[in-house]
């Protein structure tokens, strides 16, 4: 479990979170909804390590890691997935994917099979540079990429931004799958409405870089999301 | 293209940028009529940024006519011949000299005469200080005069970076996201601050958030895939079909 408690985050003066809290649970996917400048963005950093909190706690698997470094939080299982995807271009497919081996062990540093049942196309290209791929390419490859480090957090900034849709379903499909497992915890952070809605088992919508609605998938009002979305 | 007779200040018509086939800005029309203040919407990579990179002389359009003030075709002019014109623009991140006090940073927006010989003979003059304390008074810092500027609250850097446009004396002011960051209270003040500013010039304000931009009770433009989707009040806009899809990610 993922517990973030009343997190204040900012840059420099500018305040980006305004006690923002946040849970998601293994076998669940909670999605966090809104805006452009919202804030989502900045939690995720603050899930990852990747940018201080000026108050508040993150805690995961009964642990307080709000001071932990990135790398650190790595190899307790959290995995991100960059919005822009950030893979390495002059790396091949194959490279690209054992840099998520940073935080294993080295028994454990093999390329999980998952991976390739799940996005087919990374095997195909496995000796391409990962800038030749196409940008539905490159997020299947960042995925990927997390997906080696064996998380059981998986953290994904708008997986679909920029992706044609037949990609978007191969994406939604591996969410999905990876759901069902049961061990991982997945917050999804979308402006994709409709991507999200089918995904969610919970639901979060930020304004102004606080969270401003939430509900899970049975209390849903779809009415009432769409409107904390809009403008 | 001949010179236009038009009382639109600013005017943009079919202007189209490209970026290595990305259509940031497509076929963006728009007209700001003096006196106006004008809200921009829009998701990320709508073209908000680009169009005011367009307008300032940042980025030349491939297609497109701008005007400023009828006559000045701005696709022909460069960034400091834009800005003499009386274009400010002022960015999302504040950029003010921090070791120095809020009067000096003032003073050296100032528009004036910054020639050498004028330079090294200058004195400030009681024009000038009139000038600092009549924005001092606009951006509400009168009493943080003699503070540096790197000690004030992330609003009043931004304030103060408005009143260095101001000292500019533009006709134009591009403000992007003034707000970002700020509190509750800041927010609203900056609203305040920019009608008051909107009294005697035209303002383009970039923003994402929505509290404020019904706050400014201006009219709104929504921008997406580098076109201009609507346009009216904020009312009028949030209930548009086209603008609920694009906000909802379609």
């Amino acid at each position: 479990m993922l517990e973030a408690k009343s997190i204040d985050l900012h840059y420099g003066a500018a305040q980006a979170l305004r006690g923002v809290s946040l849970r998601a649970a293994l076998g669940e996917v909670t999605c966090v909804l809104g805006r452009n400048g919202v804030g989502k963005t900045s939690l995720l950093r603050a899930l990852v390590g990747q940018h201080p909190v000026s108050s508040g706690t993150v805690e995961w698997e009964d642990a307080d890691i709000t001071k932990l470094k990135p790398y650190e939080r790595a190899r307790r299982g959290i995995a991100y997935v960059p919005q822009g995807r950030e893979i390495f271009p002059l790396l091949t497919v194959e490279e690209n994917l054992k840099t998520g081996f940073a935080p294993l062990r080295r028994a454990e540093r093999d390329i999980p099979d998952d991976v390739f049942s799940l996005f087919p196309v990374l095997k195909d290209m496995l000796h391409r540079r990962g800038g030749d791929l196409s940008g539905g390419q490159q997020q299947q490859l960042a995925i990927g990429r997390a997906l080696v480090m064996r998380p059981r957090l998986l953290l994904l900034d708008e997986p679909t931004e920029g992706i044609q849709p037949s990609i978007i379903k191969d994406i939604g499909r591996a969410i999905t799958y990876l759901r069902s497992l049961g061990e991982i915890a997945i917050v999804l952070v979308e402006q994709y409405f409709d991507f999200a809605r089918d995904l969610g088992d919970r639901f979060a919508v930020m304004d102004r870089g606080s969270v401003v609605y939430s509900c899970t998938k049975v209390e849903m009002d779809e009415i009432a999301l769409r409107r904390a979305i809009s403008l | 293209m001949e010179a236009r007779t038009t009382t639109t200040l600013l005017y943009l018509s079919g202007v189209t940028v490209s970026f290595d086939g990305f259509r940031a800005l497509n076929n963006l029309s728009l007209a700001v009529e003096p006196g106006e203040m004008r809200a921009i919407i829009g998701p990320n990579g709508a073209g908000k940024t680009t169009m005011m990179d367009v307008v300032t002389g940042k980025t030349r359009p491939d297609n497109g006519d701008v005007f400023f003030a009828g006559s000045h075709d701005l696709t022909k002019l460069d960034e400091a011949e834009i800005a003499m014109l009386g274009i400010g623009r002022k960015f999302q991140k504040p950029t003010v000299f921090e070791m120095h006090s809020v009067a000096d940073n003032l003073l050296l927006a100032l528009q004036n005469d910054r020639r050498p010989r004028a330079t090294v003979r200058w004195r400030d003059t009681p024009d000038e200080i009139a000038r600092i304390d009549r924005i001092l008074d606009t951006i509400r810092l009168t009493t943080e005069r003699e503070r540096p500027a790197g000690s004030l609250a992330h609003g009043q850097k931004q304030w103060l970076e408005i009143g260095m446009l101001l000292a500019q004396e533009p006709k134009l002011l591009l403000v992007d996201e003034p707000v970002a960051g700020m509190t509750d209270a800041e927010t609203r003040q900056t609203a305040e601050l920019l009608k008051e500013i909107n009294r005697d010039k035209t303002v383009i304000v970039v923003e994402h958030d929505m509290t404020f931009v019904r706050e400014l009770g201006v009219k709104v433009t929504c921008l997406h895939e580098g076109s201009a989707i609507a346009e009216g009040t904020i009312d009028q806009v949030s209930a548009n079909e086209r603008v609920i899809e694009v906000y909802l990610g379609r």
